[in-house]
């Protein structure tokens, strides 16, 4: 079973690779073929395959650069120096995981409150369901800039951007999921005359656990998205977003992509770590695999 | 060649601007003004627990009473900003108050328009029809063969969750400062949630449906377009809704990394730098709204599309 799915996936994996290292020659040739018209050569194809891949600023790095870039820039280097990537993804990652842990406490505690009063229920609800449809993220800059104008720097106003942007899809899957049991087992607990707190511990909070761990897997990557994206405002300091920055001021493109590789990998660990949290956590409250 | 600026120039060092001071925008300072706010809020809160208490039977009673509890909330919200604003004298760098911020989207209707122009008419709208387009293509494709569909789908859904936007210096260096960079970039966002939510819709059909296009033998032409493809109508138009508001993001945040002197990404960016934040929130109010009208046409497009799906015949009258 595992064999028959990882075959297809490597196979896609390794075609992207390829597709990757074929548009890095068609890219990176014609600064190559400049090259050798001003020196009054001509390259034949073989010698130019290994130039395409081996310039300091190509139009596109090939895959191997990249990897010994990550390689020099995490392995190679001390974890306190600025230059270290393992420091400038902590940065990022402190912050999303402060803001994260603070989004998920405010989505499921406003849930929780949506769910047990009408009256927040009809007045937020709406706003909230609006709120994923428009831009907030559009909002970062002007957090960064305002916290600061009030001295306020650092990880907190990047930790409070993936709060807002982790919160919204938590709080509405969390309102969905206090909301699934079925009519049956609602008024089964209220043949036990349950109180609403009896309810809500028993009945309602384990049954949203699978809608809780999968808007979270939405909110931590909408996170990570959010902490990288308030490290822009500030002029390029330290973090992934900086680094990002850093790179395209200077044109230093192969470490715009190793550190975009970088969030690539922490973005799936993240995602990943949530769903296996999840997986285990649903097992323990007795969910049933749906249509399985 | 428009003039065109990078980072460096649009957001000036922050240290240097938090000492620059404003001033601001000072009118009545009053505490009677903040009282009255919180008492309007409270009135509001007070009615809004009635309206909700009321629980009218189906009709036109009842969504009247469920518009108009959000709508008066959000006016509490508003008076409330307003009051607090005005009341504590906050200054106007950290938060304008919401009339400050409409007289500044009356006053400047013609900029909003350009910016509006540059980034969703030419940016967004251009990247979202090639990316889903180029994301439903693909994804037709790779139904063909279950090898290739295995491989995609995983690998597709794990795309779909990483921060894509991080690609925006990339396409500015390929694409120069103009909007093609900025319709590159939603372009990639797009693409993925529209294969993954096409494949996983042309699945979607169930068994005894395919037997029985099997049973008239149909070509796979005959059942992609009269089975397989409207029963995936409401999964693409899931990637639709997704992708609008992604495709919104993608362009504004593709111009925080150069970008001509014009689009709401610039705007931002520009007027966060000299503390006009009422300016920031003029471009925010234009983003929301667009973004909100764009998602409401999709889902109205869906509506009439995906009429027989049981999740639009539910709770219909």
């Amino acid at each position: 079973m595992i064999r028959s799915r990882l075959v297809p996936i490597l196979t896609v994996v390794l075609a992207i690779v390829a597709v990757w290292y074929a548009f890095a020659v068609i890219l990176n040739a014609p600064f190559e073929r400049n090259a050798a018209a001003r020196a009054g050569e001509t390259l034949g194809f073989t010698e130019l395959l290994p130039r395409t891949m081996a310039q300091r600023r190509p139009v596109l790095p090939a895959p191997h650069q990249v990897a010994v870039e990550i390689w020099d820039t995490t392995a190679m280097k001390p974890v306190t120096s600025k230059r270290s990537l393992v420091h400038h993804a902590w940065i990022t990652l402190s912050a999303t995981l402060l803001g994260f842990a603070m989004g998920t406490a405010l989505g499921i505690a406003l849930a929780v409150g949506i769910v047990h009063s009408r009256v927040l229920d009809k007045s937020m609800m709406p706003w909230i369901i609006t709120s994923q449809t428009i831009p907030i993220l559009a909002l970062a800059p002007m957090i960064i800039v305002v916290f600061n104008s009030v001295g306020v720097t650092g990880l907190l106003p990047k930790a409070l951007i993936s709060t807002y942007l982790s919160f919204f899809p938590v709080a509405v899957g969390m309102v969905k999921g206090l909301r699934s049991p079925e009519t049956m087992h609602m008024d089964l607990m209220h043949t036990y005359s349950a109180s609403r707190a009896q309810t809500f511990a028993k009945l309602r909070w384990p049954s949203s656990m699978p809608f809780l761990f999968t808007s979270m897997k939405i909110g931590i990557a909408a996170s990570l998205v959010g902490a990288i994206v308030g490290e822009l405002p500030t002029g390029a300091v330290a973090g992934l977003g900086a680094r990002l920055l850093a790179g395209s001021y200077y044109g230093q493109t192969v470490q715009i992509w190793s550190a975009l590789i970088v969030a690539a990998i922490m973005a799936g660990l993240l995602v990943s770590l949530v769903g296996w949290i999840g997986g285990r956590v649903n097992r323990r409250m007795g969910v049933r695999e749906a249509g399985a | 060649m428009p003039p065109s600026v990078g980072f460096a120039d649009i957001f000036p060092l922050v240290g240097e601007m938090s000492r620059r001071d404003k001033g601001g925008y000072r009118a009545m300072t009053n505490p009677a003004i903040l009282v009255a706010a919180v008492l309007f809020w409270l009135a509001a809160w007070y009615v809004n627990t009635r309206l909700a208490a009321l629980r009218p039977e189906a009709g036109p009673m009842r969504s009247l009473v469920n518009l108009a509890i959000p709508v008066l909330f959000g006016a509490a919200i508003l008076v409330l900003w307003e009051g607090v604003t005005r009341g504590l004298e906050v200054p106007s760098v950290i938060l304008p108050p919401p009339s400050m911020i409409w007289e500044r989207i009356t006053d400047s209707v013609p900029i909003l328009w350009a910016d509006f122009r540059q980034t969703y008419v030419k940016g967004v709208v251009s990247g979202y029809l090639i990316g889903c387009s180029l994301g439903f293509l693909i994804a037709v494709l790779v139904d063909r063969s279950p090898f290739w569909k295995a491989g995609v789908l995983p690998i597709g859904n794990l795309v779909s969750a990483l921060p894509i936007v991080g690609i925006a210096p990339i396409m500015v260096m390929w694409f120069g400062f103009d909007w093609q960079s900025k319709a590159a970039v939603v372009v990639v966002m797009t693409f993925f949630p529209m294969l993954v939510n096409t494949v996983a819709g042309l699945n979607a059909a169930g068994h005894m449906e395919r037997d029985l296009m099997r049973t008239y033998a149909a070509t796979r032409s005959q059942s992609l377009f009269k089975l397989r493809l409207p029963a995936a109508m409401p999964f693409i138009f899931n990637a639709l809704k997704i992708n609008s508001t992604l495709a919104l993001i993608g362009a504004i945040v593709a111009e925080f990394f150069g970008t001509p002197i014009v689009g709401m990404g610039f705007r931002i960016s520009a007027e966060v730098g000299r503390l006009n934040v009422d300016m920031v929130w003029a471009t925010i109010f234009v983003a929301a709204l667009a973004g909100s009208l764009s998602y409401g046409a999709i889902a109205l497009v869906e509506r009439s599309v995906t009429f027989w799906h049981p999740s639009m015949r539910s709770g219909r009258p």
